[in-house]
Parts: structure tokens; C-alpha cells; sequence
């Protein structure tokens, strides 16, 4: 069984003016990585500050590792890591110097050099914050944000613009701070990132959740899949149907390629080729179309670029 | 949990007071490191000090033009330091999100104001030495209790650490960078640092006279270069600005 939620949001409303950026949001996170999905402005920052308790709920309740982000905020804020979306650190000071400083802020914090060396910020040496690369100010930030070994950590978009390595750099230590027992609540609007990294994954659109659950669940409860094989033309698909399960369905769409489309797990793929051994059938290519989940988020969140 | 890795959690803040000197540290580097800074608050003071004492510019009255400067000058200095630096280092702090992920760390905001004016006041020292050093070597006499000017200057802390932090923590950080140096450079000019306020029309003196600079500059020339008692209605008008000043920051100060 999985242990306690981290973070419980009910019915949560955060207006700006005469903006409604979060409209009745319930989210549950529990112990493990859940990763934020949503499009620009769908609410995902105003959540997730509103749990680090920068905001103040309009309504709804807010409870992080049981506290109230707000209220309960010294209680609250040894216990979590907060990376911004960008910023946090004073213009002139070099990386280093600066990690030292939030390590100095918590009573057992990593070791400063370990994580320097780990997350590639020793080339930085004495360089100001200002003239940093991005990727070099973003790995600041998420080393800053778990120098003080907390139990949760907030990321907002912890690869936002980074190279392929940094973003692998940055994966890795979500995995490892996964493994050791620390919470992350990450947003993004990566699909591969979310579907790689979370074991929950909560979609975000207009200030709602409009689905939460592992990335297979979600994939699955998504569009069905397809499966493709090729064979001699003029196969019987007929009888292929006959033996696939009822909610299936199967066509030559060109002579010799054949696709059934259902939900494609293994039992399916075994009455495929069991049937095709049957009639003396060689598939010399066979391939399953999973859906991924930015199929899922695109089918909810609609498929229009939004401002 | 049973793990033991790396990152297991171990949550936990450190003693407040390492927190607050830790910050304080870090705040003075930052200050020193910044080279506008550094022009505000040491070389333009120096720089008025010894050219103001050695080229007759200004008919400062009697006496040794050192003794009428340097008081003046260590209101400068004050100002340089608790209003306009303090104000243009916390408004680009609160535009970088400094202010915001540090409201997040286990160091409450009040120890981080605290730590600030613990920053403020160690420059201070060092501006005071300096100031004191440069002007002794000038030929200057200083008179009076040193109890009173450290008042005088403490006072004159808060009163412009309050509209420092005002201005920082209400406007955008770049009009906080033209307004602090534009009300630096009045007040340079019609606060008694290096003009005497007589020089100005009664009418103009009388309300100049009621600026914190005024206070602070004409309040330590009444001790340093005449020896006075202690000057109440300076104090008084310091007092006001401080309480009014950090009141209004306190209550307006937005974070982020």
C-alpha cells in the first residue's frame, strides 16, 4: 500500500483580478514522483505555489505533508525543496557560493562538493550568477532545492530549455532522489519527461485536473492501440476477427499490411499469432502502437495551440 | 522508510542565529562585490570629502572647512549605504526572485530584514572609519560625546533603512535604481552635506531642515564641530521618518 498523501489539494480557486487561474482543483499526491501536466497558463505554477505557500488560497485547502503551506510555513519550509521557474539567486554571487549559503540555512545538509560535482556546476568556478548558462542557472536552482535533504521537493520546470544532456543530468537525480526516499512534485509540459519520471501523472487544464493517474493507466484509459503485421494479401480477416475479442477490429488497409486495432495487450498479440501459425501465416513484421501519453494529453487538452 | 541513500531525508533548519549571520555574511559580500555600489557608498563620499575640504568650492562660514564637511559627510555616508544602496540591492533582489526563494528556506523573513541591517551597519562601520581616517588626515577636530553621534547615526539608519526598504519593496526594481540615486543627489545638494542649509531661502530652509538627511547631517555638525548637547529635535525628526518609514515598508513591502 502506498503511504499517506504529501500533498492534498481540495476544490482549490486562485483568481488574479478577474482571472480564475485555478477553478476547483483537487489533486492528491502521494509518496514517489507526480508530475504537473498542462499547457501554458493552465494553472500548473499557481498550484504548485500555492503549496509552497507563496499564495494564498482564495478557497479550497491546501495541506502539504500534512501542514498548511501558509500558516504552518516555519513548521513547513525545512522540510521542502523549492526550485522557481527561474531566479532565486542574487545576480553577483558565483554557484558555489550560493549553494554553500542555502546548505548553511539547513541543519544536515548534503554534501555541497558531492553535489556540485554530481550535477556538473564545477566548471562554473567563479563565474557571477548573471553570466551562467541557463542550464548551468537551472541545475543551480534544483541543486538549491535539495541541498537541505528534504522530504519533498518542488520542481517547476526543471528542464525547461535544457540540452539533452543537462535534462538526462536532471533525470537521473529525480530517479535517485526517488529511490532514497524523497517526494517530487514536478511540473512540465514534457510528455516523454512525465511519462520517464513519474509514477503519477496529474493533467491540468483551465485550473482543473481533468485526469490523474500512472502514465499507463492514463495511456491505456486513453484511445485504444493498434497492432500491425505483414503477411501474404488476401488473408481472411474475417476469421482473424472471429478470434480476436469482441471490442476488436481488423483490416487490410493495403494489400499485405494488416491492422487490428483494441485494446493491444499481450493476450492479443499471442491470438494474433497463434491464429496466423494456424493458417500457415509467416508476420515478417509485426509492431504494437502504443499510445503515449502525449496522445492522451493531446486528446484532452485539445489539439489547438492556446496563448 | 528503511533507505539510507544519498539523498534520504534528513529535513531540519539550522539555529537561527548561524541562519542570520550566514545571511548577513552573504549580503555584505554581495554589497562590496558590486562596483555601483561601492561608487555610492565609498568614492563619492571620499571623493567630496577631500576635494570639498582642500578646493575652496562652497563658503562654508568659519572655521576649517573639514570641521563643516565631515559630519556632513558621514550623513552621506549613511544614506549611501541604508537608502540608496539598500534600496536598489533589495529591488533587484525582489525582480530575481532572491526575496522570493529565500521566503522559502527555513530563514524567516524577519531574519532576513535582520540580517540585511546587519549588513547595512557593518558597511557602515567601515564607511565611518574611512570617512573618520581621511578627514583626521585633513586637519579635522572633531568635538562632542561620541554616545550622541552613535545615536544620531543609528537613528538615521532606520529612518532611511525604512524608506529604502519602502521604495525597494513597492516600485519596479529599475525605478527604484533612478529613484534612490535622483533622491541621493538631491538631497546631496539641499540636505546640509556639503551646502550649508543658510545658503538657501528661509522659506526653503525651513522645510529642507525637516528631511531625515537634514537631521542627520545638521544634528552631527551641532555635536562634532560645536560640541553640542544632545540635539533633541534632530533626533525627533529622525525618529519620525524611522517610525513612519518602516511602518509604511512594513505593511506595503511586496515580496515578489
Amino acid at each position: 500500500m502506498r503511504s499517506e498523501p504529501v500533498v492534498q489539494v481540495q476544490a482549490l480557486v486562485k483568481r488574479y483580478g478577474t482571472k480564475t487561474a485555478v477553478d476547483g482543483l483537487d489533486l492528491v499526491a502521494r509518496q514517489g514522483v507526480t508530475a504537473v501536466l498542462g499547457p501554458n497558463g493552465a494553472g500548473k505554477t499557481t498550484t504548485v505555489e500555492t503549496c509552497e505557500g507563496y499564495r494564498r488560497p482564495d478557497s479550497g485547502t491546501v495541506r502539504v505533508l500534512g501542514l498548511d503551506p501558509v500558516r504552518d510555513s516555519a513548521a513547513l519550509r525545512p522540510r521542502v525543496g523549492v526550485m522557481l521557474q527561474s531566479g532565486g539567486v542574487y545576480s553577483g554571487a558565483r554557484a558555489d557560493e550560493m549553494l554553500r549559503h542555502v546548505a548553511r540555512l539547513h541543519a544536515h545538509p548534503l554534501d555541497v562538493d558531492a553535489l556540485i560535482e554530481r550535477l556538473g556546476l564545477g566548471s562554473c568556478g567563479r563565474t557571477a550568477y548573471r553570466r551562467l548558462s541557463g542550464g548551468q542557472q537551472q541545475r543551480l536552482a534544483l541543486a538549491m532545492a535539495v541541498v537541505g535533504r528534504p522530504e519533498l521537493v518542488f520542481l517547476d520546470e526543471p528542464t525547461a530549455g535544457l540540452d539533452p544532456q543537462a535534462r538526462r543530468a536532471t533525470w537521473d537525480l529525480v530517479r535517485d532522489l526517488r529511490a532514497d526516499g524523497v517526494s517530487v512534485i514536478l511540473t512540465t509540459h514534457y510528455m516523454d519527461e512525465a511519462e520517464q519520471l513519474a509514477d503519477d501523472v496529474a493533467i491540468i487544464d483551465a485550473g482543473r485536473v481533468i485526469a490523474q493517474g500512472s502514465p499507463e493507466e492514463l495511456c491505456r484509459g486513453g484511445a485504444e492501440n493498434t497492432l500491425r503485421f505483414t503477411g501474404r494479401p488476401g488473408l481472411d480477416v474475417a476469421s482473424l476477427l472471429k478470434a480476436l475479442p469482441a471490442d476488436s477490429s481488423a483490416d487490410e488497409p493495403v494489400p499485405g499490411s494488416y491492422r487490428v486495432v483494441g485494446k493491444v495487450d499481450p493476450q492479443l498479440l499471442a491470438t494474433v499469432t497463434s491464429w496466423c501459425a494456424q493458417h500457415g501465416v509467416m508476420p515478417d513484421r509485426i509492431s504494437v502502437e502504443r499510445h503515449t501519453l502525449e496522445d492522451v494529453f493531446l486528446e484532452l487538452t485539445g489539439k489547438e495551440l492556446r496563448s | 522508510m528503511t533507505t539510507t541513500g544519498t539523498y534520504s531525508p534528513k529535513p531540519g533548519a539550522a539555529p537561527l542565529p548561524r541562519m542570520i549571520a550566514a545571511q548577513a555574511v552573504l549580503e555584505t559580500k554581495m554589497l562590496l562585490r558590486n562596483g555601483e555600489q561601492l561608487l555610492l557608498t565609498v568614492v563619492i563620499p571620499t571623493l567630496l570629502l577631500v576635494l570639498f575640504s582642500t578646493v575652496d568650492v562652497v563658503d562654508t562660514g568659519e572655521g576649517e572647512t573639514v570641521d563643516f564637511l565631515a559630519p556632513g559627510v558621514l550623513a552621506l555616508a549613511v544614506m549611501s549605504t541604508a537608502f540608496t544602496g539598500q534600496a536598489i540591492a533589495t529591488g533587484f533582489e525582489r525582480r530575481y526572485g532572491v526575496l522570493k526563494r529565500l521566503a522559502s528556506s527555513p530563514l524567516p523573513r524577519w531574519g532576513l530584514m535582520t540580517a540585511k541591517t546587519l549588513s547595512v551597519l557593518v558597511t557602515e562601520v567601515l564607511q565611518v572609519a574611512l570617512v573618520t581616517v581621511i578627514a583626521l588626515v585633513l586637519g579635522w577636530s572633531p568635538q562632542g560625546d561620541p554616545f550622541t553621534v552613535f545615536l544620531l547615526l543609528v537613528l538615521g539608519t532606520a529612518a532611511f533603512s525604512g524608506l529604502g526598504l519602502l521604495m525597494a519593496g513597492t516600485l519596479k526594481a529599475e525605478a527604484t535604481l533612478a529613484a534612490a540615486n535622483l533622491v541621493f543627489l538631491l538631497l546631496l545638494v539641499g540636505g546640509g552635506v556639503v551646502v550649508p542649509l543658510d545658503r538657501f531661502p528661509d522659506a526653503a530652509r525651513d522645510v529642507l531642515g525637516l528631511l531625515p538627511i537634514s537631521a542627520l547631517s545638521e544634528g552631527l555638525r551641532d555635536v562634532l564641530r560645536h560640541g553640542a548637547g544632545v540635539p533633541w529635535d534632530d533626533l525627533g525628526i529622525l525618529a519620525v521618518w524611522a517610525v513612519a518609514g518602516l511602518a509604511a515598508a512594513g505593511k506595503l513591502f511586496r515580496w515578489e
